[in-house]
């Protein structure tokens, strides 16, 4: 896992834009590793520092656009949970910046594509 | 049940300083209600603290357990093989659970992660309200179940005060019920407002000599 960016990937958007990239032909990071999830409101502070722990360098959570959510509000819960592991993250004198929660549809593999490397290019941008 | 909120990180960094082989353990009853100190609370405190000490460049074991009830003796017994291979245990229980851990595991320090607040309840997800205070001599037969000496800001037997805001509110702060106002539209409902004609004596706050201890008459 070491340097790996980790995606937590709700399956009713994210995985499938992911799905859709892959079919498609679009290029991103082979350090992108995808973890499906049923809803990014499954993904919880643990996952994230647990992660980090394992010595992974990003972790995202995409879920589904705002209002979009199919279990109602896990999106809305994603949010505040990455912004609480974050909070644990700075706790523990790490970065915040390597953590983000973002939301897209399913049918926007060039989002999701445009997401995962710009996640690695300021990973670069801050090792550089 | 207990409620009680986790101490800030630093403070329980400073407390574990000396040592390198820490045993974090939680208890799985009220302060795993109140997400203090849960099976959840315990990975989330120990994942910190090994990521912390790898951004310091120090070396540290954090080991994990939760008991189901930390505050008995036998149930804290439970994790003896484990507390012998650390330096120190990290006690993520209430105060009560902390002593009981400190008294089974004599020989090694047991520190305190958590500030133990109150006796309450859940008001809604996420956030606990204080509702007794065990104070020995139950007063809620005559308050419509609404403790007045913790609710109340100013713990008045005989209320309400004349600070009681419009919309039942109290005078130190607006978003605060008066527990007074509570009780009269509690006792209302039920027809017993003859309760608050009366004049109750002041209570015996020594009901309860401390170090509190009660014996069950059961054999």
């Amino acid at each position: 896992m070491t340097n790996d960016i980790i995606a937590f990937c709700c399956e009713n958007s994210a995985y499938t834009a992911a799905d859709i990239a892959g079919r498609e032909g679009l290029h991103y990071s082979e350090r992108v590793k995808i973890v499906r999830v049923p809803c990014a409101g499954r993904v919880d502070a643990i996952h994230v520092l647990k992660a980090f722990e394992n010595g992974c360098a990003a972790v995202l959570v995409l879920g589904c656009e705002s209002g979009a959510c199919r279990h109602i509000n896990g999106n809305e819960r994603a949010k505040k949970r990455i912004e609480y592991a974050k909070a644990l993250l700075a706790e523990a004198g790490m970065s915040q910046q390597n953590a983000a929660m973002f939301n897209l549809a399913p049918n926007a593999p060039h989002k999701f594509v445009k997401i995962v490397q710009d996640a690695e290019k300021s990973l670069k941008g801050a090792s550089e | 049940m207990i409620i009680a909120e986790r101490k800030p990180f630093t403070e329980i960094r400073q407390m574990l300083a000396p040592y390198s082989r820490v045993l974090t353990v939680g208890c799985g009853t009220c302060v795993t209600i109140c997400w203090a100190g849960g099976e959840k609370e315990v990975g989330i405190l120990a994942s910190q603290l090994r990521l912390a000490a790898r951004e310091d460049n120090k070396e540290i074991s954090v080991e994990e357990a939760t008991i189901e009830r930390q505050c008995e003796k036998e149930m804290a017994s439970s994790i003896r093989d484990k507390v012998s291979n650390v330096d120190v245990v990290l006690s993520m229980g209430c105060g009560a659970g902390v002593q009981t851990l400190a008294q089974v595991f004599e020989n090694v320090p047991v520190i305190p992660a958590l500030n133990t607040s109150f006796i309450g309840m859940p008001e809604q997800e996420g956030l606990w309200a204080e509702m007794c205070g065990a104070c020995g001599d139950c007063f809620l037969d005559r308050t419509g179940g609404i403790c007045p000496v913790v609710r109340c800001a100013k713990g008045i037997l005989n209320g309400p005060c004349g600070g009681t805001r419009r919309g039942g509110k109290c005078e130190i702060d607006v978003n605060k019920d008066c527990a007074w106002v509570l009780v009269y539209r509690r006792l209302n409902g039920q027809g017993r407002l003859d309760m608050m004609e009366k004049y109750y004596q002041p209570k015996n706050f020594r009901a309860v000599k401390r170090p509190g201890r009660i014996a069950s008459v059961k054999a």
